[in-house]
C-alpha cells in the first residue's frame, strides 16, 4: 500500500482465531488530530482492533500503518516508542506505587536497562509530572498510593501515564466505564482537550458520552465495518439501528 | 550528607538500619562470640548474599527463582577449584600416580588436568570467573525464559530443575568435580593459610564488607528508576510493556545481578568453611535460601540478612538439641511466614516501629499536603509512610 497523510491507515486487516475471523478485512483511516469512536455490539471485534494496532495480537493478514510506518512487524514496546499509547479496559496502573511514581515511571526517558539505572529525576521530569497531574485532575493526590484512588481516578491516572509519553495516537478502551455522571463529563472535557494535538481512538458503549466527544464514529459488527461517519448520520443508519442501537 | 548518598542509603531511616546491622556484624558479634561461632556466623552471612539477591529478584521483581543454589555453587566451586590446585602442588601430592593434580582426580584414574581447570591456576582469573560465569549462565537461562515470556511458577520450576541437574552433574562427574564429597582439604590462597584464627577473622570481616557492598549496590538499583520499574512489572507487567519498555531485558538484568551476588557469597563460603560440595547447589539449599529471604521479609534487603541469621541460629540450636525436629520446624516457619507475616521480620518491625514513632510521624504529616520535590526524592518509603498516616488520620 502507498503512503498517506493519515496518522493511522488500516487496510485489509484480518485476524482469525482457529478459523473464526474476529476482524475481517477491515479498512479504516484516522486523520491527524481526529477523535474517532468505535462502537458496536459485544464481540464485534473492537478490542481486538486495538490489540492488533498495539501489537498485543498479531494479524493474520493486512497492514497497519502509523505515520506511514508498518506496525504489524514491530513488537509491543517498539510500537509504543513509535508514538502509540494504549489504555486498557480495566484500569491498569501500578497499585503499589504513588500517583507521582506511576507518572514518573511512564516518562519516556531511561527506557533501556542502563538508561533506567542512571536515570536522573531532573526538573524537567518533575515539571512534566505536575503538568500532566493537573490535566488529569490528580494534583492533590500525587503522594497517594494509586491503589487508594477511586475507580474513575484510576482511569484518569492511566490516561495520564499515556500522556506522559506524548503519543501521536492514543487508544482508549472504554474510558468511562464505571464512572459517575460528573466524572464522565470531566473525562469528555479531558478527551476533547487531549485531541487538540493528537489523534485519539476510543472504544465506548455510552452513547451520550460518544455524542460529546466523537468527531466521527465507526460501527463495527462481526469484525466488519457496518457504518462510518458523523454521529447523527450513523444514528439514522438503518443497519446500525438494526444490529446495535435498537428500534 | 549529600543528596545522592542520602538516596543511596534510603534517607535517615535507611542509614540507621544499615548502621545497626553494621554494628551487629562488625562489633557485637566479633566481640560477643568465640572464633568458632564467629566462623559459623560468617558462613551464615554467605547465605545472606543469596537472600539479598532474592530480595532483588523475588521481593521486588516478582521473579521467584528456586535455583539460586546454582549460582552460589558456581561461585563456591570456582574458589574451591583455585584453592584445590594450590593445595595440590607436585611435592605434596608426590605419592599420587600423577603428582600435581587434585587427589580425587588421581583416584579416578585421570592423568592430566582437565582443560576447564586450567584458568583456576590464577587467582585474578578465578575472581573474574566467579564474577562473570554465573552471570553469563544466568543470562543464558534468562534469555531463553524471559524472551519467551516464561514466568511465574514455570520459571520457578525450571530453575529448580536446573539446580537439580547441576547437582547431579557434579555428583556424577566425580573425576572432574570431586563428586558427592565435593572439593575438600582446601588450605591456602596465594600461600596464605585460611585455616588459622587470624585468617578467619580477616575473612569474616572481608565477607561482611562484601555483603555491605552487595546491599548498597542493591539499594542503588532499587532506588533508581530501574527499581521502580521492577515494582511496576511485578504489579502490571503488560502496562510496563505497553509503556515502551522491553520487559524481558529488565528481568534478564536483575537475574544476572542476583546470580553475581549469589556467586560472591558462594566464593566467600568456600574461603571460610574450607570446602564446597554439591549439597550447596541443589534443590534443598536453593529452597532454604528462599525461606531465609521470606522470613526476613522478601522486600527488605536488611531484613533478608536478619532472616538468614535468625533461621540459621535456629537451625544450629535445634539441630544440636533436637536434630530430627528441625525440618518440621523449618517447614512450619515457612507456612507461618506465608500465612501470618507475609512481609517477614521486616514487616513485623515496620508495624512495631510505626507505633513507636507515631508522634514523630504526625508532625511530618502536616508537611505532606505540600508537594515539595525533595520529599519525592526521598523515595517510595517516606511517601508510603505519609500515605499510611494520612489514611489513619482521615479515619480518626
Amino acid at each position: 500500500m502507498s503512503n498517506t497523510d493519515f496518522v493511522l491507515a488500516i487496510e485489509d486487516l484480518t485476524v482469525s482465531f482457529d478459523g473464526f475471523k474476529a476482524v475481517d478485512n477491515l479498512t479504516m483511516y484516522i486523520d491527524k488530530n481526529e477523535l474517532r469512536v468505535v462502537i458496536g455490539p459485544n464481540g464485534a471485534g473492537k478490542t481486538t482492533v486495538l490489540d492488533l494496532i498495539c501489537g498485543k495480537t498479531k494479524s493474520t493478514n493486512g497492514s497497519i500503518k502509523f505515520m506511514n510506518k508498518e506496525l504489524t512487524k514491530l513488537s509491543e514496546h517498539e510500537i509504543v516508542r513509535e508514538g502509540v499509547g494504549r489504555k486498557f479496559q480495566t484500569p491498569s496502573i501500578y497499585e503499589n506505587l504513588s500517583v507521582y511514581q506511576n507518572l514518573e515511571v511512564s516518562y519516556p526517558k531511561g527506557r533501556s536497562v542502563w538508561g533506567s539505572l542512571f536515570f536522573k529525576r531532573t526538573a524537567e521530569v518533575k515539571e512534566q509530572v505536575f503538568k500532566i497531574a493537573e490535566e488529569i485532575m490528580l494534583t492533590n493526590f500525587l503522594d497517594m498510593e494509586a491503589a487508594l484512588l477511586s475507580h474513575g481516578q484510576k482511569q484518569w491516572l492511566e490516561i495520564g501515564m499515556l500522556l506522559m509519553q506524548d503519543p501521536q495516537l492514543l487508544m482508549l478502551d472504554e474510558p468511562v466505564a464505571g464512572m459517575s455522571a460528573k466524572e464522565r463529563d470531566q473525562t469528555a472535557e479531558l478527551l476533547n482537550k487531549i485531541s487538540n494535538n493528537r489523534s485519539v481512538l476510543v472504544i465506548e458503549h455510552d452513547m451520550e458520552f460518544v455524542k460529546k466527544i466523537a468527531h466521527k464514529v465507526t460501527v463495527l459488527h462481526q469484525g466488519k465495518i457496518l457504518a462510518e461517519g458523523p454521529m447523527d448520520q450513523v444514528q439514522e443508519d438503518e443497519k446500525v439501528i438494526e444490529v446495535y442501537l435498537g428500534h | 550528607m549529600n543528596a545522592s548518598l542520602s538516596k543511596l542509603v534510603g534517607g535517615k531511616e535507611g542509614l540507621v538500619g544499615l548502621a545497626v546491622l553494621a554494628a551487629i556484624i562488625f562489633v557485637v558479634l566479633p566481640l560477643g562470640v568465640d572464633i568458632f561461632r564467629l566462623n559459623l556466623v560468617g558462613k551464615y552471612l554467605t547465605y545472606a548474599f543469596v537472600a539479598v539477591s532474592l530480595v532483588l529478584l523475588w521481593g521486588n521483581g516478582g521473579i521467584l527463582s528456586l535455583g539460586q543454589g546454582i549460582f552460589f555453587g558456581l561461585g563456591g566451586y570456582g574458589m574451591a577449584m583455585f584453592m584445590k590446585l594450590e593445595a595440590s602442588d607436585p611435592i605434596t601430592t608426590k605419592i599420587q600416580t600423577t603428582p600435581g593434580i587434585p587427589d580425587f582426580m588421581d583416584w579416578n584414574q585421570i592423568t592430566s588436568l582437565p582443560w576447564f581447570w586450567e584458568p583456576f591456576k590464577s587467582l585474578p582469573l578465578t575472581i573474574l570467573i566467579i564474577l562473570t560465569i554465573p552471570a553469563l549462565f544466568a543470562y543464558l537461562i534468562g534469555f531463553a525464559m524471559f524472551k519467551r515470556r516464561v514466568g511465574g511458577v514455570y520459571f520457578a520450576i525450571i530453575t529448580q530443575a536446573i539446580a537439580l541437574i547441576l547437582s547431579i552433574l557434579i555428583v556424577g562427574q566425580q573425576g572432574f568435580t570431586g563428586g558427592v564429597n565435593g572439593i575438600t582439604d582446601l588450605k591456602t590462597v596465594w600461600g596464605w593459610d585460611t585455616r588459622n584464627d587470624s585468617a578467619k577473622y580477616i575473612l569474616y570481616y572481608l565477607n561482611g564488607f562484601l555483603l555491605f557492598g552487595a546491599i548498597l549496590l542493591s539499594k542503588y538499583v532499587l532506588n533508581s528508576k530501574f527499581g521502580m520499574l521492577l515494582l511496576a512489572m511485578r504489579d502490571k507487567e503488560e502496562r510496563v510493556r505497553f509503556s515502551g519498555y522491553d520487559v524481558s531485558n529488565f528481568k534478564i538484568f536483575i537475574f544476572c545481578l542476583a546470580a553475581m551476588i549469589s556467586a560472591v557469597g558462594g566464593a566467600m563460603f568456600t574461603l571460610q568453611v574450607g570446602f564446597m560440595s554439591p549439597s550447596f547447589v541443589g534443590i534443598v539449599p536453593s529452597i532454604e535460601m528462599v525461606i531465609f529471604c521470606a522470613v526476613g521479609g522478601r522486600a527488605s534487603l536488611i531484613g533478608a540478612v536478619y532472616g538468614t541469621l535468625f533461621v540459621n541460629f535456629g537451625k544450629t540450636f535445634f539441630s544440636e538439641s533436637y536434630p530430627e525436629l528441625w525440618l518440621f520446624i523449618m517447614g512450619g516457619l515457612f507456612i507461618a511466614v506465608v500465612m501470618f507475616f507475609p512481609d517477614g521480620l521486616a514487616g513485623v518491625w515496620a508495624k512495631y516501629s510505626h507505633k513507636l514513632n507515631f508522634f514523630k510521624k504526625k508532625s511530618r504529616l502536616t508537611t505532606a499536603a505540600v508537594t515539595d520535590s525533595t520529599k519525592i526524592d526521598a523515595g517510595k518509603k517516606t511517601v508510603k509512610e505519609i500515605d499510611v498516616t494520612n489514611i489513619k488520620g482521615a479515619k480518626a
